[in-house]
């Protein structure tokens, strides 16, 4: 008996040359997915520990929670993340309706287009907010 | 195809010439061998540089084979062949193994994709040889056998999983009921055989399977294929009610349609242009419905 030739599963990958939009929406959302998990826990961490109730200070602006939040905004880097936080909510927002169309069985000869179209809209709607998340003076 | 009559015509003389010597039988095959490669080679260079640049192809081929020692090392071997309109992949690998390497080894059969021997990942993408143009191709065409399956030899890779899966669906009809009248034909109705036409196209040629890389990462999952053989009879009115039941169960297991994560790669790939996708979101909504019950 001849023995195959187990080809592995980096060469798999690599050989690769064609992707089409169903697959790139796929990686885009576990991507996307999984970059919103580490913010959910980034987000819950930070603030958690920001919470402190002092009345006195929360009415002068000087308590903790608010010093956090304006420490982190003077950050040039924190806006430049946001924006990057948006896009990548919005995307995965667009495309699990997407999904739950294909789910549906609603129009699955035209998946291609609507991965598409959630991309434009993404971009649209993160071009739209960079003023208002770098509009602000940095402090 | 030339060769094949020289190499006769060698053998003979040279088995009235060596047979007084004290030669091994061995050492004359050898001899032979040698002389037959440096012909073969001879021949191959005079062919190709007797082909115009212009209307030629070069075809990168990957070469594997582990009982030939020299070839366990996979490679790629190049082949320059002439083009001519109309000519498909699967036409451009026969000319490269009838004029230059006999060796060379793929699947083929019909040559007009009905019976689904030829999927090969040609420039990094699964298709039916002897249904794609090499005008629609970049050159040089680099082909290779389909990822995810281990490779035999050369272009053949080992369908055995794809078939077992196929079969796991249980694929044949079982009617509760059958006409009266043994020469009766079971009907179908022009509409349900509407929805379930496409899928009655499938020739198990493995693209599909190959360009999923669910399957690829869960060899327990049926794969569209099989799937799809399942919904062309799940959907099919005739099929009894028992049988109906009992391929739902297994089509709703673990590694059955919730596997699909609807990358539409199948859909791509299929030669057929079956609706794969679209098939197994209708079975997973079949397998729902089947298990709700609201009293």
């Amino acid at each position: 008996m001849s023995q195959s030739y187990n080809r592995g599963t980096v060469e798999d990958f690599g050989r690769w040359r064609e992707f089409t939009a169903g697959m790139w929406a796929w990686i885009f959302h576990k991507f996307t997915g999984w970059v919103l998990v580490g913010y959910l826990f980034t987000h819950i961490a930070v603030l958690s520990t920001a919470v402190g109730v002092d009345p006195a200070s929360a009415q002068a602006g000087s308590d903790l929670y608010t010093s956090t939040i304006s420490g982190l905004e003077s950050l040039l880097i924190v806006r430049f993340l946001e924006v990057g936080l948006l896009a990548v909510a919005v995307f995965h927002i667009l495309n699990g309706i997407r999904l739950l169309m294909v789910d549906l069985g609603v129009g699955l000869e035209s998946q291609d287009k609507s991965f598409y179209a959630s991309l434009l809209l993404t971009g649209a709607i993160v071009v739209a907010s960079v003023p208002t998340f770098l509009g602000g003076k940095l402090a | 195809m030339s060769t094949q009559i020289e190499q006769q015509e060698t053998e003979t003389e040279a088995d009235e010439e060596t047979e007084p010597e004290v030669e091994s039988p061995g050492d004359r095959r050898r001899a032979q061998r040698d002389e037959r490669q440096a012909q073969e080679q001879a021949q191959r260079e005079v062919e190709e540089e007797t082909l115009d640049d212009e209307d030629t192809i070069t075809l990168k081929v990957f070469r594997y084979d582990p009982e030939v020692e020299g070839k366990q090392e996979p490679r790629f071997d190049d082949f320059r062949v002439p083009f001519h309109k109309g000519m498909t992949i699967l036409d451009a690998l026969i000319y490269a193994r009838d004029h230059y390497d006999s060796s060379l080894t793929f699947r083929h059969s019909c040559r007009q994709a009905v019976c689904g021997s030829d999927a090969l990942f040609v420039n990094g993408r699964q298709r039916l040889g002897c249904k794609t143009q090499i005008s629609e191709l970049d050159d040089p065409i680099r082909i290779e056998p389909l990822p995810h399956q281990e490779v035999v030899k050369d272009l053949v890779v080992d369908m055995e999983h794809f078939y077992d899966q196929m079969e796991a669906v249980e694929p044949y009809f079982d009617a509760d009921e059958t006409p009266d009248d043994k020469l009766e034909e079971q009907r179908q109705t022009r509409e349900n055989r509407e929805k379930v036409k496409m899928s009655t196209r499938c020739i198990w040629c493995g693209a599909c399977m190959s360009s999923c890389n669910i399957a690829a990462g869960d060899n327990e999952y049926l794969g569209p294929a099989a799937i799809n053989k399942a919904y062309r009879f799940a959907m099919d009115e005739r099929e009894g009610e028992n049988r109906k039941q009992e391929r739902l169960r297994i089509i709703e297991q673990e590694h059955g349609v919730w596997r699909c994560q609807t990358q539409f790669s199948c859909t791509e790939v299929c030669p057929k242009d079956i609706p794969l996708t679209e098939h197994i979101q209708e079975l997973k909504r079949e397998a729902v419905k089947n298990n709700l019950k609201f009293w």
